[in-house]
């Protein structure tokens, strides 16, 4: 009896200790759980509060004060332009809407001593005043534009300069057009230069290249620049380039065969992780069936592997297309308001303008910086979400 | 497949060539991220009232500007560079050196560095020894050199409030950074000569503290004033432009009893402040379409004068004797030669 007794007691105190060890296995799923479920949280915090911060900063920006005022051309507004309207309004317009009478006079004769009541942008120091923002107009100024606001010659519109000017160290006229147009001379050079290039070494180094010590010190290597510092690339780019090469600083063909250097690396890699996927039975059926090596290779496998290549090539055009380090080098971050006619002619690109209009002294330029980083995002979500689109529709599964 | 590749071949052939061999339009100017704003603004204004295309301006601080502009005479090298300093000797030797040969000098105005914070505190008035004595790795303390002891502002200075010493200020890359060395540390120093000369060339201590005191807050100067709007008893070291566009956020301290106003740093009261320069490279006149055009309205009354732009963009003018002279130097094409750097 007792013997009994003293077995029950030991299966019993077994029992509870398998309970323990599973009650502690499940506490310590739980807890994993919870780790993962606030570092979920956390990343996404970070995500809403970034995004927030810029919409609620950038918005802003996307609408332009306007004022209605009476323009006269004369001999003396052609002299000097601030005297083209109300003396009381001359800091007020814009100075980029005034400075320009002279040359259209001269253009058109016929406009000297007419006047002509237009909507002109105000200046902005006038639109952070009738957006609620810090300004640095003088008491008497913030009356008289309540005065016309209260006539109603004080607009709000649509900011269309945003996208249709230059850069500007005018605030009220400044825009995105000459980076966005440099950014895309600066990608077409990146792409026509890194994609032939990038995709052919892949090829060759997965389906032609001996396995020997050389082509494994190449492999090495490549996976290695994947990794390097891009402003490295910029330096590489400016010694070959510009320094040997002698092609012109700042200008969309450096700048874009730099990137294409630091995009070569992530294309060949991708491509060759595409190429190895499909199975050795397509190659080998196409050479049983009498087709060379090339042929397999161009006519049966590469076709195969498209989705990985193009997934590899935008998100390293995307990259590229947010890289500013090694552009500094090559002199890309520069005042350039005209957008480029060439690719030597000197360009700049995105995030080189949000990088000079964060660093500027003018309060206006911030809501400025948070929408041109808006539109950086935008294009660059529109281009992931082109790769996955495309990934998914040309997927193959074996 | 192949044709594609063909064309690609052919279409970058094309854009390669376009690229190349093809005459300068524009004024190429490199230099000091100090005088950018001013030097993009006229040259904005150039672009906008001339028929010449706008100069390509590229912010590459005072002495990288310098080394581009250096390299010698041609399309590939600068018309122009900004310098938040006079050229060095060694900088105009080797503009010799390659070429360049005949420049000119051209000064277009002041910038006062700010030493400013919240502007809720009660007024900040401070010596160039208190500041120095903040910033300073070693200081003297009773005839002798020790690692910087002061953690509050009134360990220095009784008068001085009772908090923690916080600087934020430029990196060692920035032109303002040499400015503050020169005429902040140097000028400091000079009065302990003999205990500096043995360890600093001719006594120019320029070491600064390492222990967090001194927060090298980078080359964006927007993020230092918002630093102090948030930290009320940060003290902020930047361009003049700053803090008369951020008036609302934070006032400046006065040093040597001279509070930084264009009327003072103009005259040279207030003790921290510089001249801004452009450097032009005269053989470059008449080869570069506009250059001579784009200087001449730079130098204008209605660009550096009293009432000019680049006053609302920051720039603080030069008396007018001095801008009359600049514009006959300008006119002259005025060379500088070895005898100006002795």
């Amino acid at each position: 009896m007792s013997r009994e007794h003293a077995r029950s007691g030991i299966l019993r105190s077994r029992k509870d200790e398998e309970m323990k060890l599973l009650g502690k296995r499940h506490r310590h799923e739980r807890r994993f759980r919870a780790y993962s479920i606030t570092a979920l949280l956390l990343a996404c915090t970070f995500l809403v509060l970034f995004f927030g911060d810029m919409i609620h900063k950038g918005y802003k920006s996307m609408r332009q004060t306007f004022l209605r005022v009476e323009i006269s051309y004369n001999e003396e507004s052609k002299a000097s332009p601030l005297y083209a309207v109300d003396d009381d309004l001359s800091y007020l317009v814009s100075r980029g809407r005034l400075r320009t009478i002279p040359r259209e006079i001269k253009q058109n004769p016929r406009l000297l001593n007419t006047t002509n009541t237009e909507w002109a942008v105000a200046s902005a120091d006038v639109d952070q005043y009738v957006k609620g923002a810090a300004n640095r107009l003088r008491p008497r100024e913030k009356k008289l534009i309540d005065r016309m606001k209260e006539e109603g010659n004080v607009q709000l519109r649509f900011n269309r300069g945003f996208f249709t000017n230059g850069d500007s160290k005018l605030p009220e006229i400044a825009g995105i057009k000459a980076a966005a147009v440099g950014t895309l001379y600066v990608i077409f050079v990146t792409i026509l230069v890194s994609f032939p290039i990038g995709v052919l070494s892949a090829v060759y180094l997965e389906e032609f290249a001996p396995d020997n010590w050389l082509t494994r010190t190449i492999e090495v290597n490549i996976n290695n620049l994947a990794a390097i510092p891009s402003i490295l690339f910029g330096l590489l780019g400016l010694a070959i380039f510009i320094n040997f090469m002698g092609m012109p600083r700042s200008s969309a063909l450096v700048g874009g065969l730099t990137l294409s250097l630091m995009t070569l690396p992530v294309i060949i890699i991708s491509t060759r992780v595409a190429l190895k996927a499909v199975p050795d039975s397509i190659r080998q059926g196409a050479l049983a069936l009498g087709a060379s090596k090339v042929q397999a290779v161009f006519q049966q496998v590469l076709p195969q592997c498209i989705p990985g290549v193009l997934t590899g090539t935008i998100i390293g055009m995307a990259r590229a297309m947010g890289e500013t380090a090694p552009l500094i080098i090559v002199g890309m971050i520069a005042y350039i308001p005209e957008p480029p006619t060439t690719l030597g002619s000197a360009a700049t690109v995105l995030p080189a303008q949000i990088f000079t209009w964060s660093s500027a002294s003018l309060r206006a330029f911030s809501e400025r910086t948070a929408a041109a980083i808006l539109v950086l995002l935008a294009i660059l979500l529109v281009l992931n979400a082109a790769a996955i689109v495309m990934r998914n529709k040309f997927e193959k599964r074996w | 497949m192949k044709k594609t590749g063909k064309t690609m071949a052919v279409m970058a052939c094309v854009g390669l060539v376009a690229g190349l061999g093809q005459a300068r339009e524009q004024i190429r100017i490199v230099g000091s991220s100090t005088v950018y704003p001013f030097s993009s603004a006229v040259a904005e204004e150039f672009g906008a009232t001339t028929e010449f295309p706008t100069p390509v301006v590229e912010s590459t601080g005072s002495g990288g500007g310098h080394k581009l502009f250096s390299q010698g005479v041609g399309d590939n090298t600068p018309d122009i560079t900004n310098s938040s300093r006079k050229m060095k000797k060694s900088e105009f030797e080797a503009n010799v050196k390659n070429g360049v040969g005949s420049i000119t000098e051209v000064v277009i105005g002041y910038d006062g560095i700010a030493i400013a914070h919240n502007v809720d505190n009660d007024e900040l008035t401070l010596s160039i020894d208190d500041l120095f004595r903040a910033v300073a790795a070693l200081v003297p303390v009773d005839g002798e050199l020790v690692a910087n002891p002061y953690e509050k502002w009134s360990d220095i200075n009784p008068a001085l409030p009772d908090t923690a010493i916080l600087i934020y200020g430029p990196p060692t890359t920035s032109g303002t950074r040499d400015a503050f060395h020169e005429l902040v540390m140097h000028k400091a120093a000079k009065k302990y000569k003999e205990l500096y000369e043995p360890i600093a060339k001719k006594g120019e201590y320029q070491a600064i503290r390492d222990d967090g005191a001194y927060v090298d807050a980078g080359e964006n100067d927007n993020l230092i004033v918002q630093k102090l709007e948030k930290e009320s008893h940060a003290i902020g070291i930047f361009g003049y432009s700053f803090l008369e566009e951020n008036g609302d956020r934070i006032q400046g301290a006065v040093i040597e009893g001279v509070s930084p106003e264009p009327a003072t740093i103009s005259s040279g009261e207030y003790p921290i402040s510089r001249s801004l320069y452009f450097y032009v490279k005269n053989a470059h006149l008449g080869v570069i379409p506009g250059l001579k055009e784009y200087v001449d309205l730079f130098v204008s009354e209605q660009m550096i004068g009293d009432r000019g732009y680049l006053k609302r963009v920051g720039l603080v003018p030069l008396p007018a004797d001095q801008r009359a002279e600049v514009r006959k130097n300008v006119a002259e094409a005025k060379a500088l030669t070895a005898a100006d750097f002795e």
